[in-house]
C-alpha cells in the first residue's frame, strides 16, 4: 500500500469527498431579526465574546464613516469602505490568537484595525504618506493588498515557514469574490492543501467586482465549492452574522491550528456603499438591491440579540459609542496632520543598501532642491 | 583547497549544499528538484541530504513558488527557488514585479525578501520554443531586484552564495550552454561582491563587455582578434544590477573603444543600457560609437536555425572592425 508524504495512506485521494462540500445554506446563528438559529454542529459564541464583538462592531462602522469623510474632506486620495461587511472585519480579526497573522485586503482596513494596528497608520496608504503605514513583522499584519489574490500565496508561505519550525501559528487569508477568478487565487488554494499550511481563506462574498456581479465571476453552485478541487473543506457563512462568523472561522483556526490544514470560508455579505467613493453604483445597480440589505445589516442584529438577553443596555452601548468616536478623532487628528515627505526615502528602501546609481539619483534631487531654495 | 575542474552545473550545487550547510534557514523549491535533482541535476542529492522540508518539490506552478516563497521570506526563511527554464518563469512575473521587488520599499524597509530565483537561462543548446529566451531585460527593468548572470564555475559558486546571503531578492541567470563545460575553479577563493564587474583579459585596443554566455563568445573573439594583431580587452559584467559603472568605464576610456556582446534581442535591452552609459560617461575617450553585437529582434528560433541568432566570433571581430580604426 502506498503512503503519501503525511504519512497516510493512498496518496491518490487525500481526503474523503463528503466532508470538503460546504452546507447548502450558509450558516446563520442569530438572524435578522436577532434571534437565535439553531444549527447543528455550531454553537453560539458565549456572550463575552459577543459583547465585545458587538464593540468592535460600532468602533468598524464609525471607522467606516469617518474614513469616508476624510475623503471628502481630501486627506485621503480614496476609500474602498467595508460599511454593511464590519462582522467578517472584526470576526477574522477576534478569531486570531497572539503571534497570529493576518493578510488583508485594501477593503480590509476595519478588519487591521480590529487586530489592534493604529488606525492613521492602517490608512497611510489611502492618505498617500506611503504605500503602507504599520510593521508587518511586530503586527503580523501583511501590507494591505492591491493587488488580487497575490497575497493568498504569501499567506501560505508564511503559515508553511511557521509550521517547518513546529510553531502553531495561523493565517487569516481574506479575499473578495472577484479574487477567486485570479489564477494566484488557485495557486493559493492548492499549495495550501499540497502542503497542509494552517491558512484559513476567508472569501467576503459581497457580490461585486466594482462593478461585474458575482454571476459573471462564477457558474460554481458556492465559492466555498472551489475548495473541494483542492481538497480543502469548504464552508459557507451569512457574512452579516457576526455570531455565525465568529464560529465558523474559530473553529476554522483551530482546526488549522490542530494540523488539519487549510480551510475556505465563504462569507455572504454586501457591499452597501460604492466600490470606492470614487465609483458610481448607480451604473450597475438599484437601489431597490440594496435596500433589503440594510435590514440585514451586521450591527443591528447583534444589537438586538444582546440586549434582548439583558447583555447590552443603553449605558453600555452608549459607552461603545463613546469608544469609537474617541477612535474617529485619533483618525481625524492623524490624518488632518501634515508629515513632511522625505526625498531621501524615495531612494533609501528599495535594496538592503542602495545602488551607486541610486545615490547619483538621490544627489540629482538634493541638488535640485538646493537651487529651488536659492 | 586547490584549484579543480568541475562544471557550472557541479559548483551550483555545492554551492546550495555549502549554503543549506551554513545556514538552516536556506530553503530549495520549484519543479522536480527533489527526488529527480532538477532537469539540470542542479539541486542533485538535496533532498537525500537536508530532507524533504529543505529541499522538495511544489506543484507546477511558477506564481505559486515564488508567491510561497515571498511569505516564507517574511517570515524567516530565505527560499531559493528554481523557475525550470527561463520562458517559464514568466507565470511568476507579477508576484517577482509586484511582490517580490517592491515588499522592501512598500514597507519602507521593514521587510525584506530574501530570496534567489534560479532561472536556467537562455541559448545556445538546441532547445526548442519557449526553453532558449534571454530574459534579462524584464528582470533588470524592474528596480528592487538584483540580476546576476555567471559565466564560469568559480564565479558561478561564488555568486550564488552571496545571492543566497544577500538581504534582497535577487534574480539568478545560469546560462545553459555553460553548465556542463569545464573549468579550472578554487571554490575556497572569494569571488568579487554583488555589483562589481572584472576585466576578465587584458587588452588596449578595444574593450568588448559581456555577460553570461556572451563572455566566453567574446573571449574567443579576443583570442582570435589576437592572432591578427589586435589587442582586446574583454569585460564580464556578472552582475547586470547593480551595474558596476566605475569599472566598465574605466576599461572603455583605457581602450577608446567598445563593443556590448549579448545573446538578447537588441532592442530596448540591457545591451542597450550598457551603451547608453558608456556613451554619456565616456564620450571623450571614445573613438567610435559604441557598438552592439546582439541576438535579432526576433522571437527565439528554433534549433536548426539558431546559430543565426547567437552572437558569433565573427559578427564580434566585425564590429570591432567597424570602430573607425582609420581616423584614430
Amino acid at each position: 500500500m502506498a503512503f503519501n508524504w503525511h504519512g497516510e495512506q493512498n496518496p491518490f485521494m487525500t481526503r474523503d469527498a463528503a466532508h470538503l462540500l460546504p452546507s447548502t445554506v450558509p450558516v446563520t446563528l442569530i438572524d435578522p431579526d436577532g434571534d437565535p438559529v439553531p444549527q447543528v454542529g455550531h454553537d453560539l459564541p458565549d456572550s463575552e465574546a459577543l459583547v465585545r464583538a458587538f464593540a468592535a462592531l460600532v468602533a468598524a462602522r464609525r471607522f467606516n464613516d469617518q474614513a469616508y469623510a476624510l475623503v471628502r474632506q481630501g486627506r485621503l486620495a480614496v476609500y474602498p469602505s467595508s460599511h454593511g461587511q464590519e462582522a467578517c472585519q472584526v470576526a477574522a480579526a477576534h478569531v486570531l490568537a497572539d503571534g497570529d497573522w493576518l493578510f488583508p485586503t485594501y477593503r480590509d482596513t476595519a478588519a487591521v484595525v480590529a487586530r489592534g494596528v493604529d488606525p492613521v497608520q492602517t490608512l497611510t496608504l489611502l492618505k498617500g504618506d506611503w504605500h503602507n503605514g504599520y510593521d508587518p513583522t511586530e503586527t503580523h499584519v501583511a501590507p494591505l493588498a492591491t493587488p488580487l489574490a497575490t497575497h493568498l500565496l504569501h499567506a501560505v508561505g508564511v503559515a508553511h515557514a511557521a509550521r517547518l519550525r513546529g510553531e502553531d501559528t495561523v493565517v487569516m487569508a481574506i479575499c473578495g469574490d472577484g479574487a477567486t477568478s485570479e489564477g494566484d487565487f488557485h495557486e493559493a488554494l492548492n499549495f495550501a492543501a499540497v502542503f497542509r499550511a494552517p491558512v484559513v481563506f476567508l472569501v467576503q462574498n459581497n457580490g461585486y467586482a466594482i462593478s461585474v456581479p458575482l454571476d459573471r465571476q462564477t457558474a460554481a453552485p458556492s465559492l466555498a465549492h472551489k475548495g473541494i478541487g483542492y481538497g480543502i473543506p469548504g464552508e459557507r457563512v451569512d457574512g452579516n452574522d457576526v455570531a455565525a462568523l465568529l464560529s465558523v472561522l474559530g473553529a476554522a483556526v483551530g482546526r488549522a491550528r490542530a494540523g488539519e490544514g487549510p480551510q475556505l470560508v465563504e462569507a455572504h455579505t454586501y457591499r452597501v456603499q460604492a466600490h470606492t467613493n470614487a465609483d458610481d453604483a448607480g451604473r450597475y445597480r438599484t437601489d431597490d438591491e440594496v435596500t433589503p440589505w440594510l435590514a440585514r445589516d451586521p450591527i443591528t442584529r447583534v444589537e438586538t440579540y444582546l440586549r434582548g438577553r439583558g447583555l447590552l443596555d443603553d449605558d453600555k452601548a452608549a459607552a461603545y459609542a463613546e469608544t469609537a468616536e474617541r477612535l474617529a478623532e485619533r483618525m481625524r487628528a492623524g490624518l488632518n496632520a501634515d508629515v513632511p515627505a522625505d526625498y531621501r526615502d524615495l531612494f533609501a528602501h528599495v535594496y538592503a543598501e542602495p545602488t551607486p546609481q541610486l545615490r547619483e539619483q538621490q544627489a540629482l534631487v538634493a541638488d535640485e532642491l538646493a537651487r529651488e531654495v536659492r | 583547497m586547490a584549484p579543480e575542474k568541475l562544471t557550472m552545473a557541479g559548483a551550483l550545487n555545492r554551492a546550495l549544499r555549502d549554503a543549506m550547510h551554513a545556514d538552516d534557514s536556506v530553503l530549495v523549491f520549484g519543479e522536480d528538484v527533489g527526488t529527480l535533482g532538477g532537469v539540470f541535476r542542479i539541486t542533485d542529492g538535496l533532498t537525500a541530504e537536508f530532507g524533504d522540508q529543505r529541499c522538495f518539490d511544489t506543484p507546477l506552478a511558477e506564481s505559486g513558488i515564488l508567491g510561497m516563497a515571498i511569505g516564507m521570506a517574511m517570515n524567516g526563511m530565505r527560499p531559493v527557488v528554481e523557475m525550470q527554464f527561463d520562458a517559464f518563469a514568466y507565470p511568476a512575473f507579477e508576484q517577482l514585479v509586484s511582490h517580490a521587488a517592491k515588499m522592501r520599499n512598500r514597507t519602507r524597509g521593514r521587510v525584506g525578501l530574501p530570496i534567489v530565483i534560479r532561472v536556467p537561462y537562455a541559448g545556445g543548446i538546441g532547445g526548442v520554443e519557449h526553453h532558449c529566451d534571454s530574459s534579462e531585460a524584464y528582470y533588470a527593468h524592474t528596480p528592487g531586484l538584483h540580476v546576476l548572470a555567471p559565466s564560469g564555475p568559480g564565479d558561478a559558486y561564488g555568486l550564488l552564495r552571496q545571492a543566497i546571503e544577500s538581504d534582497d531578492p535577487v534574480v539568478f541567470l545560469e546560462p545553459k550552454k555553460l553548465y556542463f563545460s569545464r573549468a579550472e575553479a578554487d571554490l575556497a577563493s572569494p569571488v568579487p561582491p554583488i555589483g562589481k564587474a572584472v576585466v576578465c583579459r587584458a587588452g588596449t585596443d578595444a574593450t568588448l563587455i559581456a555577460y553570461g554566455p556572451a563572455v566566453p563568445v567574446a573571449l574567443e573573439a579576443a583570442e582570435a582578434a589576437a592572432q591578427e594583431g589586435r589587442s582586446l580587452q574583454v569585460v564580464d559584467v556578472r552582475s547586470i544590477v547593480p551595474f558596476d559603472d566605475e569599472t566598465v568605464c574605466a576599461a572603455v576610456r583605457s581602450t577608446g573603444r567598445a563593443v556590448v556582446v549579448a545573446e538578447a534581442a537588441g532592442f530596448a535591452s540591457v545591451s542597450s543600457e550598457i551603451a547608453a552609459r558608456v556613451m554619456e560617461r565616456c564620450f571623450h575617450s571614445l573613438h567610435a560609437p559604441v557598438r552592439r553585437v546582439t541576438g535579432f529582434d526576433i522571437p527565439y528560433p528554433p534549433p536548426k536555425l539558431e546559430h543565426f541568432q547567437l552572437p558569433s566570433v565573427d559578427r564580434i571581430l566585425d564590429a570591432v572592425d567597424d570602430l573607425q580604426w582609420e581616423e584614430s
